[in-house]
């Protein structure tokens, strides 16, 4: 059930190609190719959900924005003053423990997926709230480790390394923020049974939005904070 | 068997003989559901593809004419020495103004036009993935597009070129909210764009009717599916690019301050990375369309369809490794700027495969000219020449001469107007009586048509020349005494473009006669044939113009050129073709419609889109005036989306159908 | 035939992830995997390793990035098309992003 899109497109484009055969009207016979199977229900081309779809072809396209983030980052990281750069600001501990509490959070999502495939409403509606509140402490942290950087000196404006930093690290924040914001809707929505189709498939998707906010964070964890100027 | 079950005489209160409204049901999140079947509220509010797809052109059509009077107005500061229409500052905007609105608010609209109206079409579906999605995409595009535009009442049009190079863009060389509106613009259209490619690539992969693999589906639509692709990967990087120039310039942010060391070549690597698969998502819909219309009009399939399809997908994939032609002069060094020469040079390949596939096409088949068909060839003569300086460009020495002078000038309108935008005028042409039942002039067609190609070559032509001898882009005015003498002499080149702008512009005020001879009240163009061309695709099995469910029944698809081979069949013997037409095309669509499914269930329409599309401009004000708004326009967004996400995707049956006895039927809702 | 658009999942699909894929055990165990790496990853950044830093240290960050993708995103046990979407973004990203900062000799030295 599992097709090969791209292995099916070759193969009928090699098959079109040999019907060729140098004549002038040349067209593909083949009949009643059928990659879909009918349920009684609706009809898909791959009998693949549409919205799972949708959710993937989104973050190949966040791929591109982070990691034009992430290089303006790159590009700027050693242009600061003195005393304003990486290695006299990182406080690595702290950090390390904030991204472990993110780390934790996936973790608490992939078992709210897994809870909502068992139709354990109870348990995803928890582990989402534990993950959300997760979250939360992650993004507590970051706004306690921005203030202590402000305090020290460095501001949004105060050289293209802050700037970058900043864009940098409150762009996944934002990201972080719509996706509590996801998590803790999805506990009112499963609660009021206001989800619109399948209800596993929507923690599914919360999920997987979580969980490249949270690779994201990998990245950026190695390459803004462990690696020194 | 009918396919609508409706009451045998109309209730007594209806309008204009429509079905009544019916009350609706309430509790879908905090606001009923729109019901109108009739009038503004069916549009504004409506999910319909069609209706959605008629909408982005007509409203890219308007920005077509603003794009072009801002074009003419250049070409009148530059039709004489020391021109006095426009002060350099106002000659600034006016041509950033032209090349965002032709590029951002006028050619990728009308794709998403075609895009969005052909593609459920052609591959026999009732409609995108995700209507409302699609109804959001069109008024965010919109209301991004007036937005932007307000910047004329608001201070001025934003003025640094429509690619906005650093540090030039930023505050102190930019000091009006010009280049703020520009780039907020950008980015509300860039979501418009990034949400239409995510429901058009579902679309196409899981909504193909049964039997239609990706190799059977129209090339129109592979196109299409290839340029959402590249909209998907490409507009996140302009969306970087963007918000680092609006920090820049709202907040104080560094990125592009050189005094304190930021590298300005950041910038145009970023606008550059989106740029160039921008110019492949310009033209490949229009090479989709040519790829429709150029079989039908010679009574032959495409030649080499899997090799159309490959070099589509081949020019999407390596159009991406060839940014940085644009910066040859910029200080890459000599082993950047020869990687990407080699690598642009590489790209001309599966170009040259269309165009071979196209001729070869034409070639021994039975012609007709036909308007679409003329502007189909046009395409192809006129898009090889802008291909053939393009080459030239490729070759990094000769395009250190050539790069911000008239010749660049040259190639780029060559291509987009000679290719995007003939091809665009073909599809009017081909498909107009398919979306409006009625077909447009062919006189007046070919009159539109042949000034447009004069107009286009008077101006655009001259241009190679004027810009080899050393006329520099956005220069506002020139003089006599740098103007050189005889042939050259660039005064005289310069009025000839003027002309021919007039005339271009003469020829396109045709077609929007044509438009209105053919659809004013008193008209008396009759309707068209449901098959006037003897078409060969899917999108032709419908009735002119098609339901508001498309297909009486979903299509069984077995071949390629679907329509065609129920109309023909090959008698042929072994791998000769012979084909004897069996059926009309009224018979293939009656025959459908004597078979029609007995239930068809369509998405419901909704408010939520358009009031989260609103909410964009306002924040948009917001960044610029007054930090209020960015509040209100946020809660209005949030409110919105919780709206859409509270509104099940199909309203129930009571919201729309007009009450039977009996039992449930079906869910069409009346025409417009 | 009801024609419906906006569908909730096909049930095939969904069908076989439940039967697919890590054990909540599972889950946890990776869990404690991808912790340790980051231990690793923390304690690298302090003790000196010489020329290995960098690539030791890159080379964890991308085994904790696919670990979550294939296991925590479903990637290796779903249909192969949601990979291949989400890596072409992945590649594109990669390469148009290194040839740039190559262009302003970012790798060099």
């Amino acid at each position: 059930m599992s097709d090969s899109l791209i292995s099916e497109t070759v193969k009928d484009a090699v098959q079109i190609a040999k019907d060729h055969n140098g004549d002038v009207h040349e067209h593909d016979v083949h009949a009643g190719d059928n990659h879909s199977d009918d349920h009684g229900g609706h009809h898909t081309s791959l009998g693949l959900s549409n919205t799972k779809l949708a959710m993937w072809l989104f973050l190949g396209s966040e791929c591109l924005l982070f990691g034009g983030l992430i290089s303006t980052y790159m590009l700027y990281r050693n242009r600061h003053s003195e005393n304003l750069g990486p290695d006299q600001l990182w406080d690595i501990p702290f950090t390390s423990a904030t991204s472990f509490v993110l780390l934790t959070s996936s973790l608490t999502m992939v078992l709210a997926v897994s809870a909502a495939n068992r139709k354990d409403l109870r348990n995803t509606k928890i582990y989402l709230g534990v993950t959300a509140l997760l979250g939360a402490l992650f993004l507590a942290g970051q706004i306690y480790e921005f203030t202590v950087f402000y305090r020290e000196g460095l501001g949004f404006t105060t050289s293209l390394f802050s700037s970058s930093f900043f864009t940098l690290t409150g762009f996944h924040g934002v990201h972080v923020s719509i996706g509590i914001i996801m998590l803790v809707a999805m506990i009112g929505m499963l609660s009021k049974e206001k989800v619109s189709g399948d209800e596993a498939e929507a923690v599914e998707m919360v999920g997987l939005y979580w969980h490249f906010v949270d690779i994201v964070w990998i990245i950026i964890f190695t390459l803004v904070y462990l690696i020194p100027a | 068997m009918a396919i609508i079950e409706r009451p045998a005489e109309a209730p007594a209160t209806t309008n204009r003989g429509s079905a009544p409204t019916p009350k609706a049901s309430t509790n879908y999140g905090y606001l009923r559901r729109p019901v109108e079947t009739t009038g503004w509220r069916s549009w504004a509010f409506t999910v319909d593809h069609k209706k959605i797809g008629i909408m982005y052109g007509a409203v890219a059509m308007f920005f077509f004419i603003l794009g072009g009077l801002e074009a003419a107005l250049i070409r009148l500061q530059l039709a004489g020495p020391d021109g006095t229409i426009l002060s350099a500052d106002k000659y600034n905007q006016m041509f950033t103004m032209h090349a965002t609105t032709m590029v951002f608010l006028f050619v990728m609209p009308m794709a998403a036009a075609f895009a969005n109206y052909f593609i459920p079409l052609q591959i026999g579906a009732r409609d995108v993935a995700f209507p409302r999605l699609n109804a959001l995409s069109l008024w965010v595009f919109v209301f991004g597009g007036v937005f932007l535009n307000t910047s004329w009442f608001l201070g001025g049009g934003a003025d640094g070129g429509w690619f906005m190079y650093a540090p030039n863009s930023s505050v102190p060389f930019s000091p009006t909210n010009g280049v703020d509106f520009w780039g907020l613009g950008l980015q509300i259209t860039g979501i418009a764009s990034l949400v239409g490619a995510i429901n058009l690539i579902v679309t196409v992969l899981n909504m193909r009717a049964p039997g239609m693999s990706m190799m059977k589906m129209p090339i129109f639509t592979w196109m299409a599916f290839v340029v959402q692709m590249l909209l998907l990967f490409a507009i996140p990087v302009i969306t970087v690019a963007l918000f680092l120039l609006m920090f820049q310039r709202s907040f104080g942010a560094q990125f592009f301050s050189v005094e304190a060391g930021a590298d300005p070549l950041l910038w145009q690597h970023l606008f550059w990375i989106f740029g160039h698969p921008e110019v492949y998502i310009l033209v490949l819909p229009s090479f989709g369309i040519i790829s429709e219309v150029l079989p039908v009009f010679s009574k032959k399939p495409l030649f080499g369809y899997p090799f159309v399809v490959f070099s589509g997908a081949a020019i999407g994939f390596v159009g991406w490794g060839v940014w940085a032609h644009h910066m040859f002069a910029s200080g890459l060094g000599p082993v950047s700027v020869a990687v990407f020469s080699v690598a642009t040079m590489a790209i001309a390949v599966p170009t040259g495969v269309k165009i071979i596939n196209w001729t070869l096409t034409l070639w021994g088949g039975k012609l007709t000219f036909t308007t679409a068909m003329l502007f189909a060839v046009g395409l192809i003569v006129q898009f090889t020449i802008g291909g053939l300086s393009g080459v030239t460009h490729a070759v990094a020495p000769s395009d250190t001469q050539q790069t911000d002078t008239y010749y660049i000038v040259a190639h780029f309108h060559y291509v987009i107007f000679g290719g995007a935008v003939l091809g665009l005028f073909s599809g009017f042409y081909y498909w107009w009586p398919k979306v409006f039942g009625k077909l447009l002039s062919e006189p007046l067609g070919k009159w539109n048509f042949w000034l447009m190609i004069a107009g286009m070559n008077l101006t655009f032509g001259p241009m190679h020349i004027i810009g080899l001898q050393g006329q520099p882009r956005r220069m506002y005015r020139w003089t006599e005494f740098r103007a050189g003498e005889g042939f050259f002499n660039l005064g005289f080149w310069n009025l000839v473009a003027t002309i021919g702008t007039f005339i271009l512009g003469v020829g396109i005020l045709l077609f929007l006669i044509n438009v209105w001879i053919t659809h004013r009240p008193n008209s008396k163009t009759p309707p068209a044939p449901a098959d006037p061309w003897d078409a060969r695709s899917l999108e032709w099995i419908t009735s002119s113009p098609p339901k508001e469910y498309n297909f009486a029944r979903t299509p069984q698809v077995s071949q390629l050129d679907e329509f065609f081979h129920r109309k023909y069949e090959d008698v042929g013997e072994g791998d000769k073709h012979e084909y004897v037409q069996k059926m009309t095309g009224e018979e293939v669509i009656q025959f459908e419609e004597d078979n029609a499914d007995p239930n068809i269930h369509l998405p419901a329409p909704s408010y939520w889109p358009m009031v989260l599309a609103f909410a964009l401009p306002v924040m948009a004000y917001g960044v610029i005036y007054n930090t209020l708004l960015i509040v209100a326009g946020g809660a209005i967004a949030t409110m919105a989306m919780f709206g859409w996400a509270l509104e099940p995707a199909d309203a129930e049956s009571s919201d729309f159908d007009p009450p039977v006895e009996g039992d449930e039927t079906s869910k069409e809702l009346a025409n417009v | 035939m009801t024609d419906t658009l906006e569908t909730p999942t096909a049930h095939d699909d969904h069908g076989a992830d439940v039967h697919h894929g890590p054990s909540d055990k599972q889950f946890v165990t990776i869990f404690f995997i991808l912790a340790a790496i980051t231990a690793v990853e923390v304690a690298v950044s302090y003790i000196d390793i010489g020329a290995l830093f960098l690539p030791v240290l890159l080379g964890l960050m991308i085994v904790k990035f696919f670990t979550v993708v294939l296991y925590f995103m479903h990637i290796k046990f779903d249909n192969k098309l949601f990979g291949r979407l989400f890596y072409i973004g992945l590649g594109l990203a990669v390469f148009v992003y290194v040839a740039a900062l190559s262009t302003f000799q970012f790798f060099a030295g």
